[in-house]
């Protein structure tokens, strides 16, 4: 009843809320660390890392041969790492090139990188969004007003299990000059989704 | 226990409809794809949701045409799916899209 999953998350939040309450009442729990320990994951869970991420993999040749190869390994040397939550999340990054694109949705819930991305905005989250661009992508990506050259193929990844994606755009024309900084600058969030260009 | 599938297979998804929680999409049921990357070992959360014991298990990054899941359109959707998920496809895709099929066999041996 994979459909159930995709209602709201009201069932989920109020039992984590009253689990939270239980332990708080029993002493089990120090609410001040847990509001500390979520505060600092969700303050260094930002589109920016993902933009380094590719900046990085840009100029560095090496690094986005290691990126493609295991990310997990590779965020290190960018200081990064999916292990914020409970267990480090296996990631995956997919590389655009001239004749393919990728573009990232989770079908059944909204699984997202939210440690390289932030939280996922909410089109991402929306029935309308999963649904649709398994079924046909270059029209969703056009409603986002990317239109895809037709000779472009387009792979769609569905993170439907504990494996987590990230878009390797394509380095922007007329951008050789530019340094790791400003390169990542122009790297955008839907960029690393897959649903615009940079 | 060994992986049942390596890279490069072809494999079929189930189609039954269990009366729970699974992460089979539905779109994806009873299609053949070809296993493109390994994942690692989880617990299948199919029995996880009903407080069941699970081992891990393979997940496997599997590619699907379009036209196997839609019977439309010219991309592929890569989706990662738990070993009990799949079954060993027959030499030749039902009635699928065989061209697309070897295309993406030929993709995941590179």
């Amino acid at each position: 009843m994979s459909a159930d999953h995709g209602g709201p998350a009201a069932g989920p939040a109020a039992r984590v809320r009253r689990l939270e309450a239980l332990l708080e009442q029993r002493g089990l729990l120090d609410t001040e660390l847990l509001d500390r320990a979520l505060g600092a994951f969700l303050d260094s869970a930002s589109p920016a890392n993902g933009a380094r991420l590719a900046a990085r993999a840009w100029v560095d040749e090496g690094f986005r041969r290691r990126l493609l190869a295991d990310a997990n390994a590779a965020l290190p040397e960018l200081g990064l790492s999916m292990g914020g939550g409970l267990q480090e999340q296996r990631l995956k990054v997919v590389q655009n090139t001239a004749d393919r694109h990728n573009v990232i949705v989770c079908t059944l819930c909204s699984c997202y990188p939210l440690a390289l991305l932030g939280p996922s905005p909410t089109w991402y989250k929306s029935e309308a969004y999963r649904s649709r661009v398994v079924r046909d992508p270059r029209t969703v990506l056009r409603e986002f007003g990317f239109e895809l050259e037709p000779r472009v193929a387009i792979s769609v990844w569905d993170s439907s299990a504990e494996a987590r994606y990230m878009v390797l755009p394509r380095r922007p024309a007329g951008t050789e000059d530019l340094g790791e900084p400003e390169l990542a600058a122009l790297v955008t969030r839907n960029g690393l989704i897959g649903v615009a260009p940079l | 226990m060994a992986d049942l599938f390596r890279i490069g297979d072809r494999v079929r998804t189930r189609r039954t409809d269990p009366p729970y929680h699974t992460r089979l999409p539905r779109y994806a049921r009873g299609a053949a794809g070809t296993v493109t990357d390994l994942l690692g070992r989880y617990p299948l959360p199919d029995r996880r949701a009903r407080r069941l014991a699970a081992e891990p298990e393979p997940v496997y990054a599997v590619a699907f045409t379009a036209g196997e899941l839609f019977g439309e359109g010219d991309h592929t959707v890569t989706i990662d799916l738990w070993e009990s998920y799949l079954e060993p496809a027959e030499a030749e895709p039902r009635g699928g899209d065989a061209a697309g099929a070897k295309a993406l066999a030929r993709e995941a041996r590179k």
